[in-house]
């Protein structure tokens, strides 16, 4: 009870800070998306990394390392922690400076302006928003879920507040809070929101390691000690393939429209130097206690049914209510954070890039541009939350599309860097990139669908390759432990138990030549994920492809006026 | 140079992320319980905070701050 007391009452708190932004703010569409460009260096700061980090930072992260061990914080945040504050540096500056100079609210109309097109706009926006709604649902879904788990009472196994009121309940505050805040009242609760995630991880190691009755040497040597559990204090069964091309999926961070939006709206462009100084620590405070926690779960509470809730079980077996309420409150923070800003992200670009771009400011003015995007709000949470009800049981699919997000988005990465740093670059190069984006997600999304090829002698049964279980909270593209496991199996290493008999196998997609000095160019693994060239993820083949089409077509094709090469490269060169 | 530099930088931080070298091994274990793989890795967030620094310093895009509002 205490934990759901916590919660509510914090949620109670970002209910009024809407309000209070929303008294603040004045009627036009800069103030609503950008607090009118004014955000300063602190605040910038905790906003953009709290637009980031999801509550995958704290529940995925111990979740995953339960599963494949310590290895999950080189792969994912200390490669993170590198990308990241780079494509701040070299692209969020230059986006802000473009905003500020020429008025720019969204990527799209950074694109349209500098290559002198329209339609081809409208396409990115399209493939952008495709991609941007599955993480908006999921993270409804999120708060639901982690909202039914904290309220579920011991005895009873009943949750106190049923998924749906949990889902209910997240897309009403959500919508009040980006509703009347706009951009402010999102900002400002990412304030308390980081805040609270820089702190959690700290206090929770502190807790748990004065309240169980070893010290972390003897739970981490004798998982050591154990060749069954070794591999979660070492990378044994994690692929270089795999380690080595998650390299590129943070180069979607900065292509998610809820983060290119959160750079125009610093004030100054000296809020990028602290951020991008204090980012990879702030990513050092979430994670390490996390993924240590995570493979610490594995050692004192042995095998459990929900490896992602592997944090909230710790907390409740070795800390007070309290704590487990002030950890609720932090995952639900990190799930309406970002569900804040993706919903504002989307009203923001159809706005401004369909509604305005198409006509509707002109004929209606910049205040009933402001009240359409309201309403596009209230709508887009409606349906998401219908969605979320609707597709309780099928958050597999969510977590597959997210995961397709975040390859496509670091896909799209080139197209950027083009339009910034290449004044050769063209629309058309744009154009091709973002159809071979599209197309290598849909190829992948129908591939991964296909059921896996069963054993010799096994019954089919169509779809059992989806992942049972999606990680519900708001997450990073999941690398499930199956994965790792098969693709040991490929690269000839020990294979694992996926390989005993009876489990499906590898589907070869496609190869070149034949026999044991056949190259796999497309494979599937038994979980259904599509790897290439044996083991990397697909996000290698997808950002190299949308380059060359970028370079090759815009070499192909004529280039936008000296007048617009000027116009921007006077500014960001 | 200069630009040549903040590139080696950039490249040997990049390099210094693919520790093979940790891949198999727990030992030692940093203050007694932190696994190697790990602890490599935390440094290495520090690392690349440190390298942000650096490329404040010496590469920032100075001529953008032409676009600050001015100061109140």
């Amino acid at each position: 009870m205490i934990p759901v007391i916590v919660i509510l009452a914090y949620l109670a708190l970002i209910a009024l800070i809407g309000g209070v932004a929303f008294k603040k703010g004045r009627e036009n569409t800069e103030d609503f998306f950008l607090a009118n460009r004014s955000i300063g260096p602190f605040v910038f700061f905790l906003s953009i990394f709290a637009t980031n980090m999801t509550a995958f930072a704290i529940l995925g992260s111990s979740g995953q390392a339960y599963r494949q061990g310590i290895g999950i914080y080189g792969l994912i945040a200390s490669s993170s922690s590198f990308v990241i504050p780079l494509t701040i540096f070299f692209i969020g500056t230059r986006l802000w400076a473009l905003g500020k100079k020429f008025g720019h609210q969204t990527q799209v109309s950074f694109f349209r302006d500098r290559w002198e097109c329209n339609h081809i706009g409208t396409a990115i926006f399209a493939l952008s928003a495709a991609m941007l709604v599955p993480y908006m649902i999921i993270s409804i879904m999120g708060g639901g879920t982690v909202l039914a788990d904290i309220s579920t009472s011991p005895e009873t196994h009943q949750p106190l507040i049923p998924y749906a009121w949990g889902c209910a309940v997240v897309a009403v505050v959500v919508t009040l809070n980006v509703f009347l805040g706009g951009m402010r009242g999102t900002v400002w609760v990412n304030i308390l929101q980081t805040i609270m995630f820089l702190c959690f991880g700290a206090i929770a190691v502190a807790w748990i390691s004065h309240a169980l009755p070893h010290d972390f040497s003897y739970y981490i040597s004798n998982l050591a000690s154990d060749p069954k559990t070794r591999f979660l204090v070492t990378r044994e069964r994690m692929p270089a393939e795999t380690f080595w091309s998650y390299t590129l999926i943070p180069l979607s961070s900065i292509m998610f429209p809820h983060m290119a939006i959160m750079c125009f709206s610093a004030r100054r462009v000296t809020a990028f130097k602290q951020t991008v100084i204090a980012y990879p620590l702030a990513i050092l405070a979430i994670w390490l206690p996390c993924v240590f926690l995570g493979v610490l779960g594995f050692a004192t509470l042995g095998k459990i049914p929900d490896p992602d809730g592997v944090l909230l079980r710790m907390l409740q077996t070795y800390a007070p209510a309290w704590l487990a309420g002030l950890l609720g409150a932090g995952i639900i923070s990190a799930v309406m954070g970002s569900d804040a800003h993706q919903v504002l992200a989307l009203s923001t670009m159809f706005t401004k890039d369909v509604f305005a771009h198409y006509g509707g400011q002109e004929k209606f003015g910049e205040k009933r541009s402001v009240h359409f995007a309201r309403g596009f709000i209230v709508v887009v949470t409606i349906i998401a939350y219908l969605v979320a009800l609707a597709l309780k049981d099928k958050q597999g699919i969510f977590e597959i599309a997210i995961r397709y997000a975040f390859s496509g988005f670091a896909a799209m990465a080139p197209v950027m860097v083009a339009a910034l740093f290449w004044k050769r670059s063209t629309q058309w190069g744009a154009l091709a990139a973002t159809i071979f984006v599209a197309a290598t997600l849909i190829g992948t999304g129908f591939l991964q669908g296909k059921p896996a090829t069963p054993p010799a002698g096994a019954p089919t049964k169509p779809g059992t390759n989806a992942p049972t279980r999606a990680i519900i909270t708001n997450t990073a593209p999941k690398v499930a432990s199956t994965n790792v496991i098969t693709t040991n199996a490929v690269a000839g290493k020990p294979a694992g138990p996926a390989a005993a008999a009876g489990k499906p196998k590898e589907d070869i997609i496609w190869k070149i030549g034949e026999g044991d000095s056949a190259i796999k160019i497309l494979s599937r693994a038994p979980n259904g994920d599509v790897r290439f060239l044996g083991g990397y993820m697909t996000v290698f083949p997808m950002v190299v492809g949308s380059a060359l089409c970028m370079i090759i077509f815009s070499l192909l094709t004529k280039p936008p006026s000296k007048e617009t090469i000027d116009k921007y490269f006077s500014v960001s060169s | 140079m200069k630009k040549l530099v903040v590139l080696l930088l950039i490249l040997a931080v990049y390099v210094a992320h693919q520790d093979f070298w940790n891949w198999n091994n727990p030992d030692p274990l940093v203050f007694g319980f932190l696994p190697i793989g790990l602890a490599y890795h935390a440094a290495y967030s520090i690392l690349a905070s440190v390298m942000m620094a650096i490329l404040v310093a010496v590469a920032w895009p100075k001529h953008l701050e032409e676009q600050d509002p001015p100061a109140k």
